[in-house]
């Protein structure tokens, strides 16, 4: 903490800058861990279902496809932030 | 900008293309492009014999007919829903075509990378599902059946219901653009690092530094291949989302 309070003392025209580059790598890398461990998930099940029911692989795909775009949104969500944080 | 010594172009440069003629620029260009290419592939395939075994872009429009039909129409709407494969269609090849062009030499630009394509289909996408949700059911059945879920205890309606109106009218067509426009963005601004950082050790002052330019390359065309399968996915996605909400809105869950 006292490491904290020496940098912001320590004021620059850039600090805004700064803070703004540190907020955004945390923002990314933070929604990425969700999405990460969800499509994980998505897609360990619908390969487990595929391996047991290869028939129904077709309609097994589809729906996990479409789960991994749901999940997917949050991940790019954060992108986004990362990419206002940083840029704009 | 400059990272550890490494210029890096602001994302302005990488994005905002300068105009060809007054509001006319390269991504419009791309956006142009891209509808004709998808007209002239069906018009192409069209003037064939069909009689014939079907060769090149006849083969290419007939299969995706087939995928579209058989793996999103039927998978989401069902059989009476079949009416609205020219529409899905026509979306998969544009924002496929769209997206392509990322790749393309001397192109090297998602047209979906700015927001203006993916929110503008994305409010036509938003358009067509409650029309064709007011058209089968009615306006207010149509209403009530999006935001009360049959099979809920009645005290968590009040919960319920105002999620579901929010996550049905609002959300969907917001993630539907986010969805598009971030995975291209994305992919053009790691295609941009990676060729800065192949650019710049191939360029380096320092002799030792020069042969390690191979593996940001090897990155480069890795994800170059990787992006042509991001291409073709995110038009699925785009294509199925579309279809699952106008099977939604056309069939009430009971």
């Amino acid at each position: 903490m006292e490491a904290v309070a020496i940098l912001a003392q320590q004021f620059n025209p850039d600090e805004k800058n700064n803070n703004a580059a540190i907020g955004a790598g945390f923002a990314y890398g933070l929604a990425a861990i969700g999405p990460g461990i969800g499509i994980g998930y998505v897609v360990g099940k619908a390969i487990e279902s595929m391996a047991r029911q290869p028939e129904a692989a077709g309609m097994v795909r589809t729906t996990m496809f479409l789960g991994i775009a749901f999940t997917e949104a949050l991940a790019l969500i954060g992108f986004v932030v990362f990419i206002l944080l940083k840029f704009a | 900008m400059s990272v550890f010594a490494l210029d890096f172009p602001e994302i302005s440069h990488l994005l905002v293309w300068p105009d060809i003629f007054p509001s006319f620029n390269k991504v419009a260009l791309i956006g142009v492009v891209a509808v004709l290419a998808t007209v002239l592939i069906f018009l192409l395939a069209n003037r064939k014999d069909p009689m014939k075994a079907p060769t090149g872009v006849r083969n290419v429009a007939e299969a995706s007919v087939d995928f579209i039909e058989s793996d999103i129409v039927m998978q989401t709407i069902g059989r009476d829903g079949l009416g609205w494969t020219p529409f899905l269609v026509s979306i998969f090849f544009f924002v496929f075509f769209c997206n392509i062009t990322e790749i393309i030499p001397t192109a090297q630009m998602p047209a979906t990378a700015r927001m203006a394509i993916p929110a503008t289909m994305a409010l036509v996408v938003w358009l067509v599902y409650n029309s064709v949700g007011i058209k089968h059911q009615g306006f207010f059945s149509y209403l009530k059946n999006s935001c009360f879920p049959p099979g809920v205890p009645f005290a968590l309606y009040f919960l319920v219901a105002p999620i579901e109106f929010v996550s049905t009218f609002i959300v969907r067509p917001f993630s539907l653009a986010i969805r598009l426009f971030a995975n291209m963005l994305a992919g053009h601004l790691l295609l941009v690092t990676f060729a800065i950082l192949t650019d710049a050790l191939i360029t380096a002052n320092t002799a030792a530094l020069k042969p390690i330019f191979v593996l940001p390359f090897f990155m480069l065309v890795f994800l170059t291949a990787f992006e042509i399968l991001v291409s073709v996915l995110q038009a699925y996605i785009f294509t199925i989302l579309t279809a699952v909400y106008i099977g939604g809105a056309r069939h009430p869950e009971h």
